[in-house]
Order: C-alpha cells, then sequence, then structure tokens
C-alpha cells in the first residue's frame, strides 16, 4: 500500500508537527487540491490535513503521489476521485462517487458514503468502516472495495473487475449485468441482478477474500460466513432466448 | 395478377425494405442493428438558402478580401481554449468502431488544417494522441480506458450526456469488433457483445454535473475546455442546463448524426433532425445571454461548406462531422464495389459498421482489412475535404458581404419550405412569413 510509504502518522493519531494543515474555513477548494496536487507525479511523500471540509465537493481528487491525506470531517462529492497512489482518509461520511475512477493508492471512509462509492474504479483499495448507499462499486474496472456495513440497491452493477466485498446485507439486484467482478457477501442479499449468479466458495477464494479483510483491517473475520456471487456470462452475446432478461 | 400493369405495383405502406424488413424480423427473432446515421428524409439544411447580396448588402471579393475562419472553443472558464483555424471539428468515434489506422488518419488529417480530433467510447489511443496536434477527450458513461493521465493529455474533455442518433441509448460494440487490444482497453472479455451504460455512473441530472464538471476541472487545473454532448432531444432545455452545469461548449448531435451501431429503430425514429435543434439551442444562449460566450458546436448529418455555413448562420459557432470524415477517409468507395457486392451491398449503401468486415478496411478490427487503409493517404484525403468545407463556408460568407464566417445571420437565410421556416426560424423565401413566431414580444 502506498500510503505506508508516508509520514502519516498511526491511524487515530493527532496531526503531529509533520502534517502540512490545509483549513477549508479560510482556503478555497482550488487552493488545498493545488497544493495536495504539489507532488504529483513524484515519488515525494508527504502528510496533509484538511480541517473544516463541511461536505465540500471535489477534494483530494486527481491526486498522483504517495502522499497521505487526513480529512477530518464529512466529504461533498468525489472526494479523492481519480486517485492515484495517495492514501486518503476520511474520518467521516463520505458523499456521492467517494474514490470514483480510482486507479491506484488507498481510500478510507471512516463513516457512511452516498451512492456510487468506487464507481469504475481501475485499481487501489477502498474502505468504508460503515454503510454504503446504492450503486457501490458500479461499472467497477479492477479496484477492491471492502464494505463493513451494508450496501444499497444495485451494487456492481455492470462490475467489470475487482472485486467487492460486504461484511453486512446487500440491497436489491445485486450484481446486475454483472462481467468479470468477484462480489463476498457476509449478510443477506435481498436480490440479485440479471445473470448474478451464487458460486461456490474455493480455495482460492477464501485465500483472496482473507487478503482483502487483512487490507482492510478486518483480522478477525473469519472468511466462513462469506456467500461469494459472480456472472452466470449468459448475457455476454445477445440470444434470443435470453430476451426475458433484457 | 392476369394484367401486367398491376404486376410490379409496389405498396408505398409496405414498401420493399418494410417487407424485407418483416420477413428478416420473422427469421431471426432479434431487432435490426446498423451503422451509418438515419436514412429516413428529414427537414435539413439543403431546404434553406441564402440570399447573398444586392443593393442593401455589400459582397466581399472572392479572392482578394480576406474572410476569417478562425474559432475558439473554451473561452468561458478554460485557462486554454481550443483554438482552431476552421469552423469544422471531427466528431467522436471510438477505437474499436474505428480501426487504429483509421484513428492516426482522422488525426492526420485535422491536425493538417488545425482544426481537432475526439476520442470515443474507447479511451484515448497513442496513435490518436500522437497525430492530434488537438484532442477533445470524451468522458463517457462507460468510462472505458478512462483515467487521469489521458485527461490531462487531453486538449479538452467531452462529457458525453447522448449523441444524435441515439439520445437515451448507450454505446454497443458488438463480439467481432472485440479484439485483445479493445477488450484490453475496456476491461472486457474478449469477443463478449459490449453494451455501453447510457446513463453516467456517478452523477444524474445537471446539479450533480455542476459538481461533476468542477471535480474534471480540479483534476486538469482549471485549463481544459469542458464540452457536454448532447443528442438533440429538447434542445432548448439540454443547452440551458448544459450552460448552467458550467459547460464551455455544447456540442449538440442531430438524428442525422452517425453511429458505429445502434438499432434501425432507434436511429430512425428517435431524436429530432440537426435543422430543428438548432435555433432551440441558440434561443437557449441568448436567453442566458451566453450566446458566443459558451460556444455551439452543431453536429449531425453536416455534409458541405453550405451545411456549416447555414448552421453558423444560425448561430451555431462551429459544427462536426463524423460520417463524412469517414467517407473522406475512404468509407464506401466505389474501389471496393467487388466486395461490397460479395456481402451482399453496393458501394454509397454500406451501413453495417457493427460487423467487422469493412472492405475499406475503416471500421473494423481486422488486421488485415485495417491495413487496406494508409493513415498518411487517408489524413490527406481528409485534409483536402476539410479545405473545401472552409473555401465553401468562406465562399458563402463573403457572397453575404461578411469579413468572418461568424458574422454569418439569421438574416441571410431563407427557408424552401415551410417546414423548414418554422424550425429554422427564418422566412419562407419570398415571403415575411416564418411559421411559429411569436410575433407578440
Amino acid at each position: 500500500m502506498s500510503g505506508s510509504q508516508s509520514t502519516k502518522p498511526h491511524d487515530g493519531a493527532a496531526a503531529g508537527d509533520n502534517a502540512v494543515v490545509l483549513d477549508l474555513e479560510t482556503l478555497a477548494v482550488r487552493d488545498a487540491n493545488a497544493t495536495l496536487q504539489e507532488k504529483n507525479g513524484t515519488e515525494e511523500t508527504g502528510y496533509y490535513r484538511l480541517r473544516n471540509p463541511r461536505g465540500t465537493h471535489a477534494l483530494a481528487c486527481g491526486l498522483d503521489a504517495p502522499i497521505a491525506v487526513e480529512i477530518d470531517g464529512p466529504t461533498g462529492y468525489y472526494c479523492a476521485g481519480l486517485n492515484k497512489s495517495a492514501d486518503v482518509t476520511i474520518n467521516g461520511n463520505a458523499g456521492q462517487g467517494v474514490a470514483e475512477n480510482m486507479m491506484s493508492g488507498r481510500v478510507h471512509v471512516r463513516g457512511d458514503c452516498s451512492q456510487a462509492a468506487g464507481a469504475t474504479a481501475h485499481g487501489g483499495l477502498l474502505v468504508i468502516d460503515g454503510n454504503a448507499a446504492a450503486r457501490c462499486g458500479i461499472s467497477l474496472k479492477g479496484a477492491d472495495i471492502v464494505v463493513k456495513g451494508d450496501v444499497g440497491h444495485m451494487s456492481c452493477f455492470m462490475a467489470q473487475a475487482g472485486r467487492l466485498v460486504v461484511l453486512g446485507d446487500a440491497g436489491a439486484a445485486l450484481g446486475d449485468s454483472l462481467y468479470e467482478t468477484r462480489i463476498y457477501i457476509r449478510g443477506a442479499v435481498e436480490s440479485l441482478g440479471a445473470d448474478c449468479v451464487e458460486k461456490e466458495m474455493r480455495g482460492m477464494h477464501h485465500a483472496e477474500l482473507r487478503e482483502l479483510l487483512e487490507a482492510a483491517g478486518c483480522h478477525d473475520v473469519p472468511t466462513d460466513g462469506f456467500r461469494r456471487y459472480g456472472s452466470a456470462r449468459t448475457l455476454y452475446s445477445f440470444k434470443v432466448d435470453n430476451i426475458g432478461a433484457y | 395478377m392476369s394484367d401486367p400493369s398491376w404486376a410490379h405495383r409496389e405498396s408505398a405502406t409496405f414498401d420493399r425494405t418494410t417487407i424485407a424488413e418483416i420477413q428478416r424480423a420473422a427469421q431471426t427473432g432479434i431487432y435490426r442493428i446498423r451503422g451509418f446515421g438515419a436514412k429516413r428524409q428529414v427537414p435539413c439544411f439543403d431546404d434553406l438558402l441564402f440570399l447573398g447580396a444586392s443593393m442593401s448588402r455589400y459582397p466581399l471579393e472572392g479572392y482578394r478580401e480576406t474572410c476569417g475562419t478562425d474559432v475558439v472553443l473554451g473561452s468561458r472558464f478554460a485557462s486554454k481554449p481550443l483554438e482552431l483555424k476552421m469552423p469544422v471539428t471531427i466528431a467522436g468515434m471510438s477505437f474499436g468502431a474505428l480501426s487504429a489506422q483509421a484513428k492516426e488518419a482522422l488525426g492526420r488529417g485535422a491536425s493538417e488544417v488545425g482544426t481537432s480530433t475526439t476520442t470515443g467510447d474507447g479511451g484515448m489511443t497513442q496513435e490518436e494522441r500522437g497525430h492530434s496536434s488537438m484532442l477533445v477527450y470524451q468522458y463517457l458513461p462507460s468510462r472505458y480506458g478512462m483515467n487521469p493521465d489521458d485527461l490531462r493529455k487531453a486538449d479538452a474533455i467531452e462529457v458525453v450526456v447522448g449523441q444524435g442518433a441515439k439520445p437515451g441509448g448507450g454505446g454497443m460494440l458488438l463480439g467481432e469488433k472485440i479484439s485483445d487490444r479493445v477488450a484490453e482497453m475496456r476491461t472486457l472479455p474478449k469477443g463478449i457483445d459490449q453494451r455501453s451504460a447510457c446513463r453516467h455512473p456517478d452523477w444524474t441530472g445537471p446539479d450533480d454535473l455542476a459538481i461533476k464538471i468542477t471535480e474534471l476541472r480540479e483534476v486538469t487545473g482549471w485549463e481544459k475546455p469542458i464540452f457536454v454532448k448532447v443528442g438533440a432531444a429538447r434542445p432548448y432545455y439540454d443547452t440551458a442546463l448544459s450552460i448552467k452545469a458550467g459547460a464551455d461548449v455544447v456540442v449538440l448531435d442531430g438524428m442525422q448524426g452517425g453511429t458505429a451501431a445502434t438499432q434501425d429503430v432507434f436511429i430512425e425514429n428517435v431524436g429530432i433532425p440537426t435543422l430543428a435543434a438548432v435555433r432551440e439551442a441558440v434561443r437557449a444562449l441568448i436567453d442566458l445571454d451566453m450566446h458566443r460566450k459558451v460556444q455551439l458546436v452543431v453536429a449531425g448529418g453536416i455534409r458541405t461548406g453550405a451545411d456549416v455555413a447555414k448552421a453558423l448562420a444560425m448561430g451555431a459557432d462551429a459544427c462536426s462531422i463524423g460520417t463524412a470524415a469517414l467517407i473522406a477517409l475512404g468509407d464506401n468507395a466505389p474501389e471496393h464495389e467487388e466486395e461490397y457486392r460479395k456481402i451482399g451491398t453496393t458501394a454509397g449503401c454500406w451501413e453495417d459498421y457493427h460487423k467487422g468486415n469493412d472492405p475499406a478496411g475503416i471500421t473494423t478490427q481486422d488486421p488485415d482489412l485495417a491495413k487496406r487503409l494508409d493513415p498518411e493517404v487517408g489524413g490527406r484525403r481528409l485534409a483536402n475535404y476539410l479545405r473545401v468545407l472552409t473555401l465553401e463556408v468562406q465562399t458563402l460568407a463573403r457572397a453575404n458581404g461578411k469579413s468572418h464566417v461568424h458574422n454569418l445571420e439569421p438574416d441571410d437565410l431563407v427557408a424552401l419550405t415551410v417546414e423548414a421556416a418554422a424550425m429554422a426560424g427564418v422566412p419562407l423565401a419570398g415571403t415575411n412569413w416564418i411559421p411559429g413566431a411569436d410575433t407578440s414580444r
């Protein structure tokens, strides 16, 4: 994880002298983001702390360096959008599209998330301590998402690659029109979407689930209680026989 | 039928194409998918005429007095707007729908004459970026291949809400064209029928779009112009809401706009003609005091300098071409007639872009077919065609006494039909009658 290369203090520690503190009460989002983006394209580390986000949109988006960013409070839409390499922690709830189209790095939400968390993300890890609303992991393209609570309806809609792990329940139409994303759910699934089916949990699946749980800090959660869901691949080519599924 | 004079009487209702389609549907049980664009007759720019100069308007000398053609797109918020030398751009067409060579040829041709090309629903290729001096990167519902590096490499970003051939429909690329490279760029299994989403995954409606545009600007340092592309559906409101959401440029694509693969019923029955859409979009710009501040790019069935000049006279800032650009590269060329016949069609009528068996090697991922298009030769043809369009627009502008193509105005136009007069909001030729005009204002 790229964040481990940064000078970020241990989780829960107060900002030390090494943190660059950006206070959004006095700073425009453009100035805050410009400061966070100064190291873009380099391998330089750094630790930044954002105060008073108050639901501001598009915070800490477009980062491209192994820096650590901690945001103290709730964020608006698209926080950490298009993230590359950075380790972003939100000490609060996140609005729509958190970590959307993330390429790499890590985004950790220590609260709940609105819709479309991790949408279209290509890589990296998104950890959500609370619940995620509808369409979590929609159109996922290779990233991993671990949700410690529940996910809403239509999660992983048209998801192409990557993995979604949910310790709680999943809403209706899970994995509708799924491609190759693998989904692990510990709780109840309200219903499966078109072409999404339950699949056998083999050894390799327990192993990859274990890795994902460890990466998300869920060291004491066993893999035994999870069910795996994936694509039945019956809708990959248009067939008249499947007309009822469209 | 014994009377020979009745033996070949065709039905206007059940003409041969209709009968053939019913027979095909009965055999296959699936709707018809095809490429190209709407083939039905709709009111279009051909139904308008320029008045030219006479006693009250002075023409410019055709070969002596300059007539400017430069266009700036994106001057509202972007620190680096696109500066085009001519008022025609190349519309979004995907790598996947087109071969890499075709994308390169489009880049070469456009760059030679100082205009822009546009990516499509398959990400940005090296061939295209490398050979396009100005490249617009489409931000689509599918987000195939979307990444921040390419966003920053782009010269502008086009958020695609819809396309003229199918407002409300997503992209479609059938298995025949999903090669290894296309599959990898789209993160999809090879050979599957790929159906792109029709809605963006992380925003809904203009209020969300405003935030999305802010995010794209934050990621790219507020440098790049942000275009919003809409299919011509409700152009007044779509334009107004795009402006409200923060667009620098609105791209309006009429129903004659092309597609690589769409249901025929969608192509022919959804959306409104380009002619009917332009005036409503311009009205929205004027009502919001944004005309010439937010630029309007008009697409959908643009073929000639006359089409471009008429769109500009109605208030557009530039036009965009897709199908016409492919034809310039060699699509439907008679030199491939023998092969068109082998696949049951003829040069000039071929429309099956979705099948991947393009005799001209443009809409294909078959390496042997794709080799038939030399990107340098194709690029030269496109540049020639774009030069002709520019010369034609200048010719018409000078004839109407204009020293810049943007000085063309609705007063220079009349309509040949009542329908076109109503749609374009210009008088029926020889009258002062504009059907439907609000005379109370």
